[in-house]
């Protein structure tokens, strides 16, 4: 059936842009190497000709072999596979760095014994953050994004070869821009490190990601969009407008690493927490929340809980959030005009951001007794209840008294990590164990035993980490004021170093739970896809794209 | 607006245009004044670009992540004023690219650091912070003190921020690696026309050893780190200065 010729498509129209702007990579990199005078980015530029090698041998091949062919009528879920095993590889390699900075802190004197400049915390912290946020986080979305997008417009992906592309060019971004903090190439702002060969990079894989969405949005066979295309939508279009402003920099040498950012001081700063803000806000919210839509309602079998609350909760979340960035900057020399704006429009962030915990978690009415039986939805739903906590406890800390408290202590960290681990994490994992049993064909996952083990040791993992941070961020915040009955300030800054130590053990220990639960998953993924235990394989030979695209999701109810 | 909304949810062009425009506002409002609005930046005296030796040890610092753990922004609130000195001005940032304002302080601020510890502590402390300060969580920075700074490539740095708008001359990019030479070296004959490019700028051996390091490099870069503005002058209840 699926190799029937008359339905066979060639997917060639992709072939020559791709294998163009491989070429072009090939002979900058190939400069780099030969003329580039700055020793520390030719590992980058060999890295770079390999991998535009590979991709024009694999191009040429494919093309010679007549491997490059499809079936307009079944959904593109091979690159959907690889990014299952691309969002379960970089998860365990971002968060392992997360464990053992964790540890280098607490006890710092392994980097003095390691004695490895590369292995110092502040080269491998950006390591940590871009492995899960755009490693673990970044995979995570382009696959569930091409999946939803799928079966909610009931077409194929766009592009024939163009999904590929972007999977393997964003794998690319991750390897370069990781290796890069390694070796000391970075561009020093949070979240947006790497350097600009890298950011270009970037800009051409999330402009195809972009036009893939887009394309297969536009040949939907559904008259209506579903809410999760809105947040995916938002997600790719807001990054690739605050990636490309953020970025904006002089490179010093057209074959070398470094750059200077166009903009300086208080403007970078502003511009700076614009984007970090809301790469939090469109890539680890909105994008995330495209997720739950999707998974909570399949998986739970329940429309969702309110049509008319989605509206309004996605075009306030989507307006608001990006105003709420000069929170990061209270009190600093950044105008106060602009930090009470911040401050003002963050709290007002909080309604609309309930309102997706809101519509994600009452879509369970009717189905909360499922709560106790299937763990893989009460992760789904748990990881939306973090989401609410997150989203509470961030207005708080942007009002500016509490933020003159909180602001460069652990309680950011904390706070940060609630989101992280508790709600991307979270919905991550429930997505997977959706995903992978419906992907690969089986009944249900190897072990529902075993993600109720991933379940506790998330949860467990997670207390412990937030926790601690809550207790050392607070302490720190109150012992860098306290002074004494004289007046005199009471504790010298060490003082206060020292007495993070236990709570920065505890939080090691709770990140490391966090990470044996990915690996209990990996274990769990991986039998389920060699169809052990409950993961049999189902027998059904319906292609995928005949079969009615939602059996939960009701047609959406207009003017309800 | 639910007829809007119903609209775009049927166009996807029109959805994502929608999208766009409504996150386009934000950004728009927050950060397009900062450029023109004159008062975002305090007129003050006496900051300048950083020498090429200073410039070398920021690209380090960044490099190395500092800013990872350490802050550059002293907040007007009265324990960090004590703690650490005058609260920072926007114009002390005007030629950080990126800036250097931080998110968290795992370490100390170190917006008023310049001239607090003499360079031989600072080479001790980076080479073995647990050995000068016994609770310390920092990494260890000893390799700095192997590594030789490349001398040559600077003036294209230079070139770079002047391109940007920074007000480096054609006479300092040309003379950027030898004023480099000329900061470790306090016997040059140069010193005094290099004080006159770069006042306050501090020319010493930093880490007493023969060649330019990149120890060197970081603490010419310390050492200079808010000390360029002179607070006796500053007149922090002027209109102007009072946003």
């Amino acid at each position: 059936m699926s190799n029937n010729p008359s339905i066979i498509k060639k997917a060639n129209g992709a072939i020559l842009p791709i294998g163009l702007i491989c070429v072009l990579g090939f002979i900058w990199a190939v400069l780099v190497a030969s003329r580039g005078v700055d020793p520390v980015i030719k590992p980058h530029a060999y890295m770079y000709i390999f991998a535009f090698a590979l991709a024009i041998f694999a191009l040429v091949y494919g093309v010679m072999q007549n491997k490059f062919v499809y079936n307009p009528y079944e959904y593109d879920d091979g690159v959907i596979k690889a990014g299952v095993y691309a969002t379960i590889f970089w998860g365990i390699a971002g968060m392992t760095v997360g464990a053992i900075i964790a540890f280098e802190l607490a006890f710092p004197k392994m980097m003095d014994a390691m004695g490895l400049s590369w292995a110092n915390f502040g080269r491998l912290r950006p390591l940590h953050t871009s492995g899960v946020i755009f490693g673990f986080g970044g995979n995570a979305l382009i696959a569930t994004s091409f999946y939803t997008v799928q079966r909610t417009c009931r077409t194929r992906l766009a592009g024939g070869m163009w999904p590929w592309f972007v999977f393997w060019g964003w794998q690319l971004v991750l390897v370069i821009a990781g290796t890069g903090y390694l070796l000391g190439i970075t561009h020093g702002q949070e979240y947006a490190e790497p350097e600009w060969y890298v950011d270009i990079w970037i800009t051409i894989v999330w402009v195809a990601y972009l036009a893939v969405f887009m394309m297969t949005l536009v040949k939907r066979k559904e008259k209506h969009i579903y809410v999760s295309n809105w947040f995916y939508l938002s997600f790719i279009v807001t990054i690739a407008m605050l990636h490309i402003v953020n970025n904006m920099a002089l490179p010093v040498d057209w074959l070398g690493s470094k750059s200077y950012s166009l903009a300086a001081g208080v403007q970078n700063a502003m511009t700076q927490w614009w984007y970090g803000h809301n790469a939090v806000g469109f890539f680890l919210t909105t994008g995330f929340l495209g997720m739950m839509y999707y998974f909570i309602p399949k998986r739970a079998e329940r429309p969702v809980y309110s049509y008319r609350l989605s509206i309004v909760h996605f075009w306030t979340v989507i307006f608001i959030y990006i105003w709420a960035g000069p929170h990061h900057l209270h009190y600093t020399a950044l105008p106060q005009w602009t930090q009470t704006l911040g401050m003002v429009f963050s709290v007002m962030l909080w309604m609309p951001s309930w309102g997706g915990m809101i519509n994600g978690l009452m879509t369970l009415s009717g189905a909360w007794d499922k709560l106790r039986t299937d763990p893989v939805l009460r992760m789904l739903a748990v990881s939306v209840a973090f989401y609410g906590m997150a989203t509470f406890e961030g207005p708080l800390m942007a009002v500016r008294y509490v933020n003159a408290l909180s602001h460069y202590t652990d309680w950011t960290i904390g706070h940060v990590h609630a989101g992280a681990l508790g709600w991307n994490g979270m919905v991550t994992f429930g997505a997977i164990y959706c995903l992978v049993p419906w992907l690969w064909k089986k009944k249900e996952m190897y072990s529902l035993r075993m993600v109720e083990w991933h379940f506790w040791l998330c949860t467990i993992g997670i207390i412990f980490y937030i926790t601690a941070m809550w207790v050392s961020g607070i302490m720190q915040g109150l012992m860098w004021r306290a002074y004494t009955d004289l007046g005199f300030l009471e504790y010298s800054f060490i003082e206060t170093v020292k007495a993070m130590h236990p709570y920065y053990i505890i939080r090691a220990v709770g990140g490391t739970l966090f990470l044996l639960g990915m690996f209990v998953m990996t274990w769990n993924v991986w039998k389920t896809i060699a169809g052990k235990g409950d993961a049999y394989a189902l027998t059904d030979e319906t292609p995928l794209a005949r079969k009615p695209a939602v059996d939960a999701i009701p047609e959406l109810a207009l003017g309800e | 607006m639910s007829k809007l909304h119903n609209y775009m949810e049927t166009r996807s062009f029109a959805l994502m245009v929608g999208i766009l425009l409504t996150v386009m506002v934000g950004g728009i409002v927050q950060i397009a004044p900062l450029f023109y609005i004159d008062s975002t930046i305090e007129e003050v005296e006496g900051v300048r670009p950083y020498s090429p030796l200073e410039l070398a040890g920021q690209d380090i610092y960044i490099r190395e992540g500092c800013y990872l753990c350490h802050s550059q922004m002293v907040r007007p609130l009265r324990d960090e004023i004590e703690r650490y000195g005058h609260y920072s001005l926007a114009a002390e940032s005007m030629y950080d690219r990126p800036f250097q304002w931080g998110s968290k302080r795992t370490g100390p601020d170190l917006a008023r650091v310049g001239g607090k510890y003499t360079d031989d502590w600072h080479v001790f402390h980076m080479t073995n912070p647990r050995a000068v300060v016994p609770d310390s969580v920092m990494p260890p920075y000893g390799f700095l003190n192997d590594k030789e700074l490349n001398v040559d490539l600077i003036g294209a740095h230079l070139a770079a921020k002047k391109a940007i708008g920074e007000p480096y001359t054609e006479e300092m990019i040309a003379l950027a690696a030898a004023d480099m030479r000329t900061q470790v070296d306090p016997d040059s004959d140069d010193v005094d026309a290099f004080l006159t490019r770069y006042p306050k700028a501090q020319v010493r051996n930093f880490d007493a050893k023969p060649e330019i390091t990149e120890m060197d490099a970081l603490i010419a870069y310390l050492q200079i780190i808010g000390t360029m503005v002179d607070f006796d002058e500053y007149e922090a209840n002027v209109n102007d200065n009072a946003r």
